[in-house]
């Protein structure tokens, strides 16, 4: 063994691993930040997915009028189960038809011509696909399959129905938030808080403090996104179609997209009543525009180029494409370079503005 | 000496309508190894002033040099940095860490420094070291703010107000750590409006009045220059008034004054003033309600200076 005394080497710190604690510590031990970023997009898409969950077939009421013909008719309508058949007298069907109780009624008639009178009111939805249903059963009772000119076909397997089309859009969604919030908000406390100023008088690099914020970010950005798509998985059987690689970068492309928003909002906000109503200022017009909830095909338009070049709508429908239709990404440039663009036009811009003190 | 710090003719004004003169040619030289104390009441101009000695605002005009080197040089900067260490009047740090987390982050800053215990440990915050910081009473607070301060073991602490708002016990504790720091060899340069702080803590102090030095010096020698070194207080019964400028000709009185109903004399020695002030209101009549002595301090340094105490803006009386 060496006698000589050797100094103990001095510890290293490093700055940037020390700024990524402090920041996952402060998240962590604030319990109502932690419901907020990951409680609340789960109660989110539970709230909808029951909303929205595939009902059972609605069925329509119709009413047969009673006589010698009434069982024979209830039975031929009945075969469509869609159909609620009930059979009244004359006056009762009537009664009931004027107060809306129920969708037609159908009266056999006897002797030459019609055989059947349908009531129906052609300003009533319900009313028309009531019409059309008995119709069908009326006059083509049985259709073969073999002498069937469309062939039908029930579609409601996992991959197209309003809950997975939704899961993608909630994805979104949530970086979004957690973006503009998670790096806005935190760094305008600081600046209120004078904590900026008074790490701005060491020698801390500028540079690792904000990677420091966007790598933070990042990292709570994971369960947020795992526990989404895991719940969504268990609860709904919510698949991806696509690869998991590709669906990883896209998550951490969009996050880094709009953790450089939010960095470009709190560059000059002085007050938590500005930052806020900048942030709503920005997100609002996502919710609503970039096909959260239900496509945004329905704008004119138009609209619809302007709608593409917003970085949600790009990070939604990379999503979709990549979840719903399992595309690669080589088949989306347009979306990635849009996204792209986004983060490293505010990241720029953040730097050139931000107010230090 | 080496001047540590030195300012030539700072100039600060905010911009705003009307535009606030906060510093107005300003001059400064804090030596070596000493503690230097800016007092002054508040809007003085003492943050401002620290704040440009530290590099976080921009003087108007004038000259700043902080050990030797000048803030916004290329690689003076970060060189200035690395040796200072700093508390800001206020600043909240994260509640939710620990004490010895926020050390440990503001250690991580600097090449050089203390290893966290070491800091924890001079600042008598051992115990505390995994207390939230939301935990902290605010004597603790303000001692993680100057173990913050301490962390990167600087050649120079700058401390603005470092003992505002706390009791007293919880002052004489952060004098003690201030006192240590220097023994250490360590400039010190604080602001602060409590004339006792500057007086106990200070080798030398500047009054600071409307954005300049108004005196200079150790307190004795502020004091001294006040020509008398003990003070008589005295008021009287039916509000008794009276010309305060005649007394200056009782012997060992070097000045008079009234205010608000209370008289005041400045006196070199109270053994021969007292007995001649006593026969002086007896002779004219006047009845005293209330009289008391003391020793001058920097505060009647400053009423003496500016006719203004010191505390005026916390307790509107004039
Ligand atoms: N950011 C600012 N904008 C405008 N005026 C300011 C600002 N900061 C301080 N002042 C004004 O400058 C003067 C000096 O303030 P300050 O340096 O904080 O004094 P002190 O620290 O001695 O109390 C005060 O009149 C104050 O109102
Ligand atoms: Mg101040």
């Amino acid at each position: 063994m060496n006698e000589q005394q050797q100094p103990a080497p001095a510890r290293r710190y490093s700055p940037l691993r020390e700024l990524v604690l402090a920041r996952l510590r402060e998240f962590y031990r604030e319990p109502e930040a932690v419901f907020w970023v990951y409680g609340f997009p789960i109660l989110m898409v539970v709230a909808l997915g029951i909303a929205f969950r595939n009902k059972p077939v609605e069925q329509i009421p119709v009413d047969v009028q009673d006589g010698s013909q009434a069982v024979e008719v209830k039975q031929l309508l009945e075969k469509d189960n869609r159909l609620l058949i009930r059979v009244h007298d004359e006056a009762t069907c009537l009664s009931r038809w004027k107060s809306g109780k129920t969708d037609a009624v159908v009266m056999p008639l006897s002797g030459p011509g019609p055989r059947y009178r349908l009531l129906h009111d052609p300003t009533r939805l319900e009313s028309q696909l009531a019409r059309s249903l008995v119709n069908e059963q009326l006059t083509h009772p049985a259709t073969s399959a073999e002498s069937a000119l469309v062939r039908e076909d029930e579609l409601q397997e996992p991959g197209s129905r309003y809950i997975d089309y939704l899961v993608p859009g909630l994805l979104g969604m949530s970086l979004m938030g957690g973006g503009l919030w998670g790096v806005g908000f935190v760094i305008v406390d600081m600046r209120i808080r004078k904590l900026l100023k008074r790490l701005l008088a060491t020698p801390m690099k500028r540079g690792e403090f904000l990677a420091a914020i966007m790598i933070s970010r990042l990292c709570f950005m994971v369960p947020e996104v795992l526990i989404m798509l895991g719940f969504t998985w268990l609860t709904f059987g919510v698949v991806i179609r696509g690869s998991l690689v590709a669906l990883v970068f896209l998550v951490f492309l969009g996050a880094f997209a709009f953790a450089g928003i939010g960095l470009l909002v709190a560059s000059r906000a002085k007050t938590m009543e500005s930052v806020s109503g900048l942030m709503n200022l920005i997100m609002l017009p996502m919710w609503m525009l970039s096909g959260i909830f239900f496509s945004y095909e329905r704008f004119p338009d138009v609209a619809l180029p302007f709608i593409r070049l917003l970085p949600l709508t790009a990070l939604n429908d990379a999503l979709r494409a990549v979840m719903l239709e399992g595309q690669p990404l080589t088949a989306q440039w347009l979306r990635l370079g849009i996204l792209t663009g986004w983060g490293v036009g505010s990241f720029v811009l953040a730097l050139r503005w931000f107010r230090w003190q | 000496m080496n001047a540590v710090i030195h300012c030539e003719n700072l100039v600060k004004t905010y911009d705003g309508k009307p535009p606030v003169e906060a510093v107005r040619g300003l001059n400064l030289a804090v030596l070596e190894g000493e503690c230097f104390g800016l007092l002054g009441p508040n809007g003085a101009g003492k943050t401002t002033t620290i704040e440009i000695i530290e590099g976080l605002l921009a003087p108007t005009s004038g000259e700043v040099a902080v050990l030797g080197r000048h803030w916004g040089r290329g690689e003076d900067d970060d060189t200035i940095r690395q040796r200072i260490g700093i508390s800001l009047q206020e600043t909240k740090l994260s509640d939710k860490l620990t004490v010895r987390e926020t050390i440990r982050l503001f250690r991580s800053f600097y090449r050089n420094g203390l290893e966290p215990e070491e800091a924890l440990r001079r600042v008598a915050l051992t115990e505390k070291g995994d207390s939230w910081v939301v935990k902290l009473s605010g004597g603790q607070r303000q001692r993680l703010a100057v173990a913050c301060a301490l962390v990167g073991d600087p050649h120079l602490l700058l401390l603005d107000e470092p003992t505002t708002g706390l009791d007293p016990q919880s002052r004489r504790q952060l004098w003690d750590i201030i006192r240590d720091i220097r023994t250490q060899g360590r400039t010190v340069l604080l602001t602060t409006h409590y004339m006792d702080e500057a007086e106990r803590l200070c080798d030398r102090v500047a009054i600071v009045d409307h954005g300049q030095v108004i005196a200079l010096g150790s307190p004795a020698e502020l004091i001294a220059r006040l020509g008398g070194e003990h003070m008589i207080e005295f008021t009287l019964k039916d509000n008794g008034a009276f010309d305060p400028a005649t007394l200056n000709d009782l012997p060992s009185v070097q000045s008079a004054q009234k205010e608000s109903g209370q008289y005041r004399l400045a006196v070199r020695e109270l053994h021969v003033a007292l007995p001649a002030l006593l026969g002086r209101l007896q002779q004219t009549g006047q009845a005293l309600s209330g009289l008391v002595t003391r020793h001058v301090s920097l505060e009647d340094v400053f009423v003496a200076l500016t006719g203004r105490h010191l505390r005026d803006e916390e307790s509107p009386k004039s």
